[in-house]
């Protein structure tokens, strides 16, 4: 039974995992930037939840206003400046986004201070499944994995089957054949950057109820997003959910079973990936 | 931006005079030397940004509320504040405790929250005799392996804050117990501590659980606990993960089943966070709310009008540097450079605290009272004396 257990955990660790890092598969494999202020937008949305949720008495509210403000936020910040950044050495990209996390930070020092603050579970579902004697399941928990799920299908569903979709792979393949063949390239840059950084946001307002909101919650989440990313391979949304499952399997079983190596398993777990595919698993061709 | 207004004014005031009277008597140097020996020089170095701003200043209150109460003067001298920003990066440690020592030329040392920066702060005052006074930092080694006579602390000792703790459980009957904490360095000691304190009380920690610092992904070690059953759990952890860990316990519905207690750093700062998974915790500290003396009644009320904000256990550990400070400089009539009586003036020093009164051990770390604390309508309630005049250990420390 504790096993079983154990493996729900994993799942939903996973999933999590993959809300968290599919906005940055998205800017990274099909925009080829690299955004190390991905988490700062987890730390935004986060935020933004904590506040709006204060200010209109619910999460449901708090959500899609917190996502306008967010989409407003990239669109903006895409054409002011990572425009400029299209093809330039990964380097530079680094270096401005690098940059933004700083500032990002410091904002969120003036505008919020640095204490931990929490957002209130809906009270909808705010209940626990019993499983065994001592243990209950949050609902909220499963909720979250029932949202990523979603989203991992709508992502698929219209990357891979619609004519947008199709859009976006022939713009990461060629910019200019698909620029002269009469397709607005920059405004569907410009949507998927958004849509990006909007995943990276809701992720941090739908977690912000069970994990808290406080300062530096965006770097911590960064590292773990890179390593999905590259294991998964850069840019699939499919290897992106098989890359957070096995993660997310690994960390959990990791701490039960070898608890003195947990701390690493997952870095030793990509090496080993990285050694046998380069490429990540799903690398597109 | 930390740069202290009255110290800035006080700078320009004698930049002033000195500017006159270098003009006029052509004597600036000597004047120069005559005025600054007469001030005390405070180097602050505490986190002003990051994680740990709050606590920092909290501290530098603390530390300034006190100095206001003796008419601005410590030891009947007055003062200058030089203050850095740490980060709470140890590798930036010795260096920017190297740059209050070297460059400005402290007389005395104010720092820090971070242990890992604290130790920095260590080495700097082992290798130069500066005074160094610790504030918050509770890492162990501070006042045990590498205890110095310059190097004093008014905050707590990691195994002061839980290994008291031990008995409480024992008291209560509880025999199986499991620990969980952040794989780093105050959490390890502070889980020693506490094994140690229930070892010797009768019970047996059953299972060490460690989550690597400073994830905060607890399920498959909630799922543990529940599977093993023990009594009870001891669970160090504090801030973000403080917050995360406690309502992940309650959400687990193992808080009314498996009683959870812990160090004071697991509901102190985050109740507002954890919000109803809170209420009923009890933790082990050195200070909490509602300590019903007229000392502490006091304190609380002139730092809430000075500052408009409630003091916290970072406050008093603020408070009580310059009062250790104060206490050993009127003992020696402010004579700071002769570093041997006033190191004897302030191991002698009785500290009226808030938290109650406290005298310096051997190894210059509180010998206090811990209390024992109650989550109570979001506020830690002192329910009771968990041990009283408690003393560190030391272990290792040349000073005993």
């Amino acid at each position: 039974m504790e096993f079983l257990i154990q493996l729900l955990n994993s799942i939903q660790y996973g999933l999590l995992l993959f809300l968290l890092a599919s906005g940055l598969t998205l800017v990274f494999g099909i925009m080829g930037v690299i955004n190390m202020a991905h988490g700062s937008f987890y730390m935004i949305g986060a935020y933004l939840a904590y506040w709006l949720a204060a200010k209109t008495g619910s999460l449901w509210l708090a959500i899609p206003l917190g996502l306008a403000v967010v989409i407003l936020l990239g669109v903006v910040l895409e054409a002011v400046l990572f425009r400029r950044l299209y093809g330039r050495d990964h380097l530079q990209q680094v270096l401005l986004t690098f940059g933004l996390i700083l500032i990002f930070e410091e904002l969120r020092s003036i505008l919020f201070g640095d204490d931990v603050q929490g957002v209130a579970i809906p009270a909808l579902l705010d209940f626990s499944i019993p499983l065994t004697e001592n243990l209950s399941y949050p609902v909220y928990r499963l909720f979250i994995s029932g949202v990523c799920l979603l989203i991992a299908a709508v992502m698929y569903w219209l990357i891979q089957k619609t004519r947008l979709g199709m859009m976006i792979r022939a713009g990461s393949s060629n910019r200019r054949m698909v620029q002269s063949l009469g397709i607005n390239i920059n405004a569907i840059y410009s949507l998927v950057f958004a849509v990006g950084l909007a995943l990276a946001a809701f992720a941090g307002m739908i977690a912000a109820p069970s994990a808290s909101v406080y300062p530096g919650m965006g770097s911590q989440i960064l590292i773990i997003c890179f390593v999905v990313v590259v294991i998964g391979g850069i840019g699939s949304i499919k290897g992106a959910l098989v890359a957070a499952l096995m993660i997310g399997m690994t960390d959990t079983l990791g701490k039960v079973f070898l608890p003195d190596f947990s701390g690493f398993a997952v870095y030793l777990l990509m090496a080993v990936i990285l050694l046998w595919r380069p490429q990540g698993l799903f690398r597109r061709a | 931006m930390h740069n202290d207004s009255t110290s800035k004014n006080a700078r320009r005031h004698f930049l002033a005079t000195a500017g006159a009277l270098s003009t006029g008597l052509l004597l600036p140097d000597r004047f120069a030397l005559a005025q600054t020996a007469a001030r005390i020089r405070v180097g602050l170095m505490l986190p002003y940004t990051g994680t740990y701003a709050p606590l920092g200043n909290a501290i530098t209150n603390g530390f300034k509320l006190a100095v206001a109460e003796r008419g601005g003067k410590l030891g009947g001298r007055e003062i200058d504040y030089f203050t850095v920003d740490d980060e709470s990066d140890p590798a930036k440690g010795p260096e920017n405790a190297n740059k209050l020592v070297q460059r400005d030329k402290v007389d005395v040392l104010i720092g820090t929250v971070h242990s890992g920066v604290a130790m920095g702060m260590v080495k700097i005052a082992r290798d130069t005799g500066t005074l160094l006074i610790i504030p918050n930092a509770g890492v162990n080694a501070a006042t045990g392996g590498l205890c110095a006579p310059n190097i004093f602390r008014t905050s707590f000792s990691s195994w002061q804050t839980s290994y008291p703790l031990g008995k409480v459980l024992a008291d209560r009957g509880h025999k199986k117990v499991i620990t969980i904490g952040w794989k780093y360095s105050f959490a390890e000691e502070s889980v020693e501590a506490f094994s140690e304190g229930f070892a010797k009380a009768g019970g047996k920690v059953v299972k060490e659980l460690w989550v690597p610092f400073p994830t905060v992904e607890f399920q498959a070690l909630l799922t543990q606990i529940a599977s093993l059953k023990p009594d009870a759990v001891y669970a160090f952890f504090a801030g973000a993960g403080a917050a995360k860990f406690v309502k992940d316990y309650a959400a687990a519905g193992l808080k009314g089943k498996i009683p959870l207690y812990g160090s004071g750093f697991l509901t102190d700062g985050v109740l507002e966070a954890q919000g109803e998974a809170a209420e009923g915790l009890e933790t082990t500290l050195h200070y909490g709310d509602g300590i019903d003396t007229a000392r502490n009644r006091d304190f609380r009320a002139a730092y809430a009008k000075t500052f408009n904000s409630q003091p916290d256990v970072y406050a008093v550990q603020g408070y009580d540097a310059a009062l250790l400070l104060g206490g050993g400089l009127d003992a020696v009539k402010g004579n700071i450079s002769d570093k041997k009586p006033l190191i004897a003036a302030m191991e002698k020093v009785k500290i009226d605290s808030p938290r109650g009164p406290w005298t310096m051990s051997k190894a210059h770390n509180p010998v206090q009272d811990i209390y024992l604390r109650k989550v109570v309508n979001k506020q830690n309630k002192v329910t009771g004396v968990a041990a009283k005049g408690v003393e560190d250990p030391a272990r290792g420390c040349k000073l005993l």
